[in-house]
């Protein structure tokens, strides 16, 4: 058992990121240059961290698979960014939005890494405006905010319905400052097929030039995975089609545990599936239920009228309306944190009331909210998002109620870091979506890009020098290594495997059908026998794929399907590693809802005794099953209790 | 629906290239345009056929990796729309649809459909951005900024970097795209501070990179995804010739004219 | 031609490292809208022909705009706006040819403000006009062409009456101002936003007076043969 301590200086939790920088040991400038970083992927953590520890002095090479780091998918975040500025002088503090980020994470993150996010959230709105990232303004020329998510403060920055794009567009402009000064190489449209351990070190990465289909061999003192979340494992996911868990993946291959890994975060305001060749799912800000009422006809006959388009919506009166978030969560109502209206959005489905030509659907309804504030202020507020709506489902909002069901959008878990943000590979660290570290079993609403900003600008740059400081002797790393020669070899082997399989299925195949096993049997809801099965299933899907594969294309040559192929197979694996998570959390928490841990009313039922852990596994080569570890979890300021939002 | 694709196949950069004919049935009118061509790709690949390679990353209109010159429109018929967004319920039953990629000297193919954007990335480099590092920032409410102000820096900044501008000129020109930033920047104080800089360095490595001239057709415009107003060339020009004539001299830096 | 490819190309490069993108496009902008004023100027003048005094006014203009010195400098001055305004025209051109080396398969169906594409043929055609116009009163002026028997060479009256009543002239005078017009038609409010005159305020007065000016300009000149034609 790796004893998994997160080496958070031991005093008052207040302190203690003041406490470590006071302590922290630093790189004097002439040393800074001979230091060589690997920071892969460019999104907002990846990105900021690149662009800061460039700043610094540091050498740095940026990789992304994008063919611009501006690509990277923190760019479709729409609501917001949470920061406890208490601008609106609403009782907000940095107590509080850390005390709500670990409640809504049902409590199952770690307090002192949630601490240091919330304090450090209002530097980052500081950098950001500074960048000159337009967020939204009011009349006076100050910054406005609004409430996201369920919080009771107004502390959400935004910037329209587009503010992870203006927020990635400030951290690559700041990159690519670095990139004209030399600090930053950037190294696009590349996929990191591996990490190198050199004497248990990360001493660099096996890189595959997606153009040319060069294997390349890249070392550092240090590497930092910036990778992002695994939403794509459910292949319908509201994540960018490159988005990938293989640079994460091939860390934990190589011993860094991975973290939580059934945490995944299905996000309640998505535009529903329409059809068997789809290929994305689409997510529409949250925020819309600021205003937004949620209902399903209230008489299962009207929802089979409405599925089979005999009747509009328009046509239901309200008393015949069931406003069912409302109606069980009268203090919340429409705006309870995302794992709660998702579940119950499915609940109401599985009933039979789902509407929909799938039946697999509920109403988002801005009717009354227009009739209240007029359709100009809905149209300022929201006209993109009932643009982008209309464009996809062709059904004008305003007149109409919109249609919604959940997908699944963010995944909490991740590689295991400590307070460091380093994982248990010494010299290995993890930022951002693709750590596990702070949102537990669910996370709140625009606390994604403030997690992966302070990562980059403010929590690595200090944290990895202490590292570093331990480096300042150690020359550039050779590429010729053996350890090197090896990965080489493995990542060459793989991929001449993948094209030489011959086999007659396309790696969508194999996708779309891990997707339809991870749905069902580790989606929204999760029970023993199915998740049994689905290690069945799993394991079957392995071997077919491994069998039965087709990649056309040469290895030498730009080829998508190629690409796919390595991070499909990678997928397959994850899920493998899911369901196992999913299996041994016996309790309901955030996200992960276990049917046989709910109330008599059907909530979600927590057990903090058995389950206060987070769950860090290891792998143990592909023979045999993962080890999982334990870091227990103490709340030391909060105390849980179990949510209710009644 | 039924429909005829002709695509621009091209093996790599050094590859002549050419329209390649494919047929497509029973596509649903609500697939997008990528399922569409994911469909193909599907059968193409059956057939033991390289499938046609395309940019798409996030298929919901904000990334900018999608491109494709869809029957002589970027981002195909619809306005305000990325390629992406696009479904087929934009074309009629039986169409042909040619599809080519963007076309510019400073975006070479790397294949089929794919071209080489960096040159954008290089555009930025040169000066796309405020010079603060993340550290030693004053409160974010310490400069008011005129909503108005705010509002249409946001208006330019909305900028995806697709290249559909450039595609779309009849001069491969990148003029759009540049003055969206310039605009974003120059409009807020935080930016202004280089904006003279800024500008010069800009339009320098613009020209440099080999992208052609505004001839003020406004075809950007017309087809700019996020609507980007040719509002921004004209204050990019002015930027442009104030910085030209009335700059102070910078010690090491000297500019053409 | 007066500028030969091959001399362009050489002044592109050059111009190229001196005169950015916007610079060149500025300098035409400005030459461009010079010759506006001018047009106006000359328009003026040519509608004395149909004063109906025999040509008394008219001569009396030309007459002035012929001997006045300051009018005299500001001749240098015009051409020099014409040499310019076609320099750079080409220039930008070139660069703009040279951007995209390979052309699309399918036609553009880009929206464009009307014309726009079409600036620099428009151009050719109204320069080739000006070449006619050259042969026919300046070098005759200026002693390089003979006039035609029977008339002075600084009798521009008598000179366009006769080239009036020739219907092949006038016809080409016509086509000719009716792509002016075209020209002018996209040219002046292009120039205003390529000196940084834009603004979403008054972008659409801009848009109407340079269309009124067009038709203005190149309806003025065009009534005088169909005068000739049809009054006289």
């Amino acid at each position: 058992m790796i004893n998994l301590n997160a080496g958070a200086p031991k005093v008052p939790l207040a302190e203690q990121w003041a406490t470590y920088k006071a302590g922290c040991k630093l790189v004097n400038p002439n040393n800074k240059r001979k230091l060589d970083i690997i920071v892969v992927g460019t999104g907002l953590a990846g990105a900021s961290a690149a662009a800061t520890l460039g700043q610094l002095g540091y050498n740095v090479k940026a990789f992304c698979y994008q063919d611009t780091p501006r690509r990277a998918h923190s760019i479709a975040a729409q609501g917001g960014i949470n920061a406890a500025k208490n601008y609106q002088n609403d009782g907000d503090n940095v107590y509080r939005l850390f005390y709500d980020t670990i409640k809504g994470g049902d409590y199952r993150a770690r307090e002192s890494n949630v601490y240091r996010l919330a304090s450090i959230s209002p530097e980052i709105i500081d950098l950001c405006v500074a960048q000159g990232v337009p967020f939204a303004r009011e009349y006076g020329g100050l910054l406005a905010n609004r409430s996201f998510g369920g919080t009771q403060v107004s502390r959400t920055f935004y910037a329209r319905g587009q503010t992870g794009q203006q927020l990635l567009i400030g951290a690559y402009s700041a990159l690519s400052r670095q990139i004209a000064e030399g600090t930053v190489k950037l190294y696009n449209r590349r996929d990191i097929l591996d990490v190198v351990l050199v004497d248990g070190r990360a001493r660099g990465v096996i890189a595959r030039n997606l153009v040319t289909g060069e294997i390349e061999r890249h070392s550092a003192h240090a590497v930092v995975i910036a990778s992002g979340g695994y939403g794509n494992v459910f292949y319908l996911s509201t994540n960018a089609m490159g988005s990938n868990i293989t640079p994460a993946w091939s860390a934990y291959k190589k011993g860094a545990l991975f973290a939580n890994p059934c945490f995944t975060q299905i996000h309640p305001t998505c535009i529903p599936v329409h059809g068997e060749f789809q290929s994305k799912l689409t997510l529409m800000s949250e925020s819309l239920r600021n205003d937004g009422r949620i209902w399903v006809p209230l008489d299962k006959a009207d929802a089979e009228k409405l599925r089979q388009k005999k009747i509009r919506p328009e046509d239901i009166p309200e008393s015949k309306r069931d406003y069912y978030l409302e109606r069980r969560y009268p203090a919340f109502g429409n705006l309870v944190p995302r794992d709660v209206a998702s579940r119950a959005a499915k609940e109401r489905c599985d009933a039979g009331y789902g509407v929909g030509t799938t039946g697999l659907a509920v109403f988002l309804d801005f009717s009354d909210a227009i009739k209240r504030l007029g359709k100009e202020a809905i149209a300022a507020r929201y006209g993109n998002l009932f643009q982008m709506y209309e464009q996809i489902v062709a059904d004008n909002p305003y007149n109409t109620p919109m249609m919604i069901y959940p997908a699944v959008h963010y995944t909490m878990g991740g590689l295991w870091v400590d307070y460091e943000l380093m994982t248990t590979v010494p010299g290995l660290y993890a930022i951002g979506e693709c750590n596990f570290s702070d949102h537990g079993a669910n996370r709140l609403g625009a606390s994604a890009l403030m997690q992966g900003l302070a990562d980059g600008y403010f929590v690595l740059p200090y944290t990895i020098s202490g590292y570093l400081s331990g480096e300042i002797h150690t020359p550039s790393i050779p590429t010729n290594l053996p350890e090197f020669e090896e990965a080489v070899r493995n990542v060459n082997d793989r991929l001449n495997r993948l094209k030489n399989t011959n086999g007659s299925e396309s790696v969508d195949h194999f996708h779309r059908k891990l997707g339809k096993i991870m749905w069902e049997y580790c989606g929204m809801s999760r029970n023993e026998a199915g998740l049994n099965k689905a290690i069945g299933l799993i394991d079957e899907l392995k071997k077919e794929f491994a069998a039965n594969v087709n990649v056309p294309g040469g290895l030498k040559e730009y080829n998508p399907e190629l690409e796919k192929a390595w991070r499909v197979q990678d997928f397959i694996e994850l899920g493998d590693l899911m369901v196992r998570d999913a299996l041994q959390r016996k309790e309901s928490c955030g996200g992960h809802f276990r049917e046989e841990s709910q109330t008599p009313d059907h909530e979600a039922m927590r057990n903090d005794d058995e389950f206060a852990f987070v769950a860090a596994w290891q792998s143990r080569g592909s023979g045999s099953a993962p080890e999982m570890h334990r870091e227990e979890l103490n709340f030391e300021t909060v105390s849980p209790s179990q949510r209710s939002y009644k | 629906m039924i429909f005829t694709l002709k695509i621009w196949r091209q093996k790599n950069a050094a590859d002549k290239g050419g329209l390649v004919t494919y047929k497509v049935e029973d596509i649903s009118a609500d697939s997008s345009f990528f399922e569409m061509l994911d469909m193909l790709n599907q059968q193409l690949i059956a057939q033991g056929v390289d499938p046609v390679a395309f940019d798409h990353d996030c298929r919901e209109g904000i990334c900018g990796t999608c491109s494709l010159y869809i029957n002589g429109r970027p981002h195909g018929p619809l306005k305000g729309v990325t390629t992406c967004q696009l479904h087929m319920r934009s074309f009629n039953n039986g169409d042909t649809i040619f599809i080519e990629p963007w076309r510019c000297g400073a975006f070479p193919v790397i294949k089929d459909l794919i071209v080489d954007r960096s040159a954008f990335d290089k555009i930025i480099q040169a000066g796309g951005y405020v010079s603060v590092n993340s550290g030693g920032i004053p409160d974010a409410n310490t400069i008011p900024v005129p909503k108005p102000d705010s509002d249409a820096a946001f208006d330019a900044a909305a900028c995806i970097g697709c290249g559909a501008c450039v595609a779309s000129c009849p001069n491969a020109s990148a003029m759009l795209f540049v003055s969206s930033k310039i605009s974003h920047l120059a409009l807020l104080p935080q930016g202004r501070v280089e904006a003279q800089h800024r500008v010069q360095q800009m339009v320098s490595t613009m020209d440099s990179l080999g992208f052609g001239n505004c001839s003020n057709t406004y075809a950007c415009e017309a087809e700019c995804p996020k609507e980007i107003s040719v509002v921004n060339i004209a204050r990019m020009n002015r930027e442009f010739l104030a910085a030209l004539l009335f700059a102070e001299k910078e010690k090491q830096i000297s500019f053409s004219l | 031609m007066f500028f030969p490819i091959e001399t362009i190309r050489i002044m592109d490069s050059s111009a190229r490292t001196r005169f950015s993108s916007i610079t060149s496009k500025v300098i035409m902008a400005l030459a461009g809208l010079f010759l506006v004023t001018f047009l106006l100027v000359h328009l003026g003048i040519n509608l004395l022909l149909l004063a109906g005094d025999g040509g008394q006014s008219f001569t009396a203009a030309a007459g002035f705009m012929a001997t006045n010195p300051v009018i005299r400098i500001f001749e240098v001055v015009l051409f020099g706006g014409f040499l310019l305004h076609m320099v750079f025209g080409l220039i930008v051109t070139l660069r703009n040819r040279a951007s995209r080396p390979l052309r699309y398969q399918h036609k553009s169906r880009s929206e464009t403000s009307p014309l726009s594409k079409y600036m620099f043929h428009s151009g050719v055609v109204v320069f080739v006009f000006l070449i006619l116009h050259f042969i026919d009163f300046y070098f005759v002026k200026v002693g390089l062409v003979a006039p035609p028997s029977g008339i002075d060479r600084h009798d521009f009256y008598r000179r366009s009456i006769l080239l009036f009543s020739d219907k092949g002239y006038s016809a080409i005078y016509l086509v000719s101002f009716l792509f002016l017009g075209f020209h002018l038609n996209h040219a002046v409010q292009a120039a205003f936003q390529t000196i940084g005159v834009s603004h979403n305020k008054y972008i659409g007065t801009i848009k109407v007076v340079s269309i009124l000016y067009a038709i203005i300009v190149a309806g003025g000149f065009m009534v005088i043969p169909f005068w000739f034609i049809l009054v006289r």
